[in-house]
């Protein structure tokens, strides 16, 4: 049976892993080097690399630093951020990156999702959506860009629908809203795109207990958690959550 | 040595961290005679089947006849689908042909990709799990697998609502539909194994 995943995600700024809330107030977390190290012997089933620096900078600067954190995790590796091209995609697989999650690009081109998973299998393509909940209509979450800075009009699960048909075959669902605060995932948001879709939804954003990893995995329909602001500061680590997990039979890989 | 055929086609550089990280000699390359010289194959990839069949071009005959010859071959992900007849992965498109069978979609009631740690449960006779007794888990991320009609190739199989090929070996051809390189200690074990079965241990 395929387990359910914990996947920890270091959001990368010049060099460092930082964290903040709802994407402001970035506090210091560490060397990605040395967390990605510690989070593949740890037993993390996954580790994600975004690359939130604000302004735009050399991307050599990334694939390197890429390349370092690859070195040590053997477990699999997606990196996001900034990435517009299947040339960039390309670039960061040879450098240790099974796979890579594609955003801002994926809104304004839609066809990068078609043309990498042709080129790289779907299972290579992850759609990160950072949703925001509509203000004017409940149970409808908005679509925001370049690093949540940008609402659009695009509905989250009528963009994560169309994204499984082009080729994704994943998605990152980041709640803007419960981002960084530690009150719970937003299943509603969760449960909303994982029944619409085929493909494994990763929950992103407003872990601060166990029991949130349960929920967003039960009430969320969630194939996999991602987890930052509890494990970077010590408050639990991917032992205590699978042990948790698996105490309230869900399966996974001990 | 081991030559991990450099075809411009996915993480190479994942496969060469892992063998590094086991103190194993392994090189990247395309060149004929490097790959000639080896004392193992290893075809990685993470690729779309008629992408990596088309980068791969001329090498498919020599790493064939390699195998054919006896050397140790290892197919990881869509290196090993590679192994089979064909594929039916935006479009048809022809494998290696080492191994019968052919690669056609995991079926659509279960979530497509097969993406995650599922388990394996070694067979006894098979040299890639080689003293891992324990059934382990191992990390898939593929949406085709192969359905394999070879009566000489022994097959360990994960649950995926069916029994699902997650390594096939025959004679000197080895293949891993899960990624051995990114599946924690039992998947540098698996390459572990690989490792002993080109210097002639196993």
């Amino acid at each position: 049976m395929l387990t359910k995943r914990v996947i920890p995600c270091l959001d990368v700024k010049d060099n460092r892993v930082v964290k903040g809330v709802n994407f402001l107030n970035l506090r210091d977390a560490g060397d990605p080097v040395e967390l990605g190290a510690r989070y593949s012997q740890a037993g993390a089933d996954e580790l994600v690399f975004l690359d939130i620096t604000a302004t735009i900078r050399s991307r050599k600067t990334i694939v390197e630093l890429v390349s370092e954190v690859a070195k040590n995790v053997f477990i699999p590796f997606t990196v996001g951020g900034g990435i517009r091209t299947v040339e960039q995609i390309d670039e960061l697989l040879r450098s240790g990156a099974e796979k890579v999650s594609v955003n801002t690009a994926a809104v304004e081109n839609p066809d990068l999702l078609s043309q990498a998973a042709k080129r790289f299998g779907n299972q290579c393509v992850v759609l990160a959506i950072d949703a925001r909940r509509s203000k004017e209509q409940t149970e409808k979450w908005q679509v925001c860009v370049k690093a949540g800075s940008q609402m659009t009009d695009i509905d989250v699960v009528d963009w994560a629908v169309q994204a499984e048909k082009l080729g994704a075959g994943e998605i990152l669902l980041t709640s803007m809203d419960a981002d960084g605060t530690k009150a719970g995932y937003d299943n509603e948001l969760n449960k909303a795109v994982s029944g619409a879709v085929n493909i494994p939804v990763i929950a992103s954003g407003g872990a601060g207990t166990l029991e949130h990893l349960y929920d967003a995995i039960i009430n969320g329909g969630a194939d996999a958690v991602l987890v930052a602001s509890i494990t970077h500061f010590g408050n639990y680590t991917i032992k205590q959550i699978k042990e948790y997990l698996a105490s309230r039979n869900i399966a996974v890989n001990m | 040595m081991i030559v991990i055929i450099d075809y411009n086609v996915g993480n190479v550089k994942s496969v060469c961290n892992a063998f590094e990280h086991i103190g194993c000699d392994a090189e990247l390359s395309c060149s004929p005679e490097v790959i000639k010289s080896a004392d193992g194959i290893v075809l990685p990839g993470v690729a779309a089947f008629g992408y990596a069949v088309n980068a791969l071009g001329n090498l498919a005959e020599l790493i064939k006849k390699l195998a054919l010859e006896g050397k140790p071959l290892l197919g990881i992900c869509v290196g090993f689908q590679m192994l089979f007849d064909k594929s039916c992965e935006y479009g048809e498109h022809s494998g290696l042909g080492l191994i019968s069978g052919n690669v056609v979609p995991i079926p659509s009631e279960q979530i497509i990709p097969h993406m995650g740690w599922n388990l394996v449960k070694p067979p006894k006779d098979m040299d890639l799990f080689n003293g891992l007794d324990k059934e382990k888990h191992f990390y898939f991320a593929h949406s085709f697998y192969a359905d394999v009609a070879d009566e000489q190739a022994k097959i360990a199989y994960t649950d995926y609502g069916f029994d699902l090929p997650a390594s096939v070996q025959k004679a000197n051809v080895y293949g891993t539909q899960f990624h051995p390189e990114k599946s924690g200690e039992a998947g540098l074990a698996v390459l572990k194994n690989f490792a002993k079965i080109c210097e002639k241990e196993i």
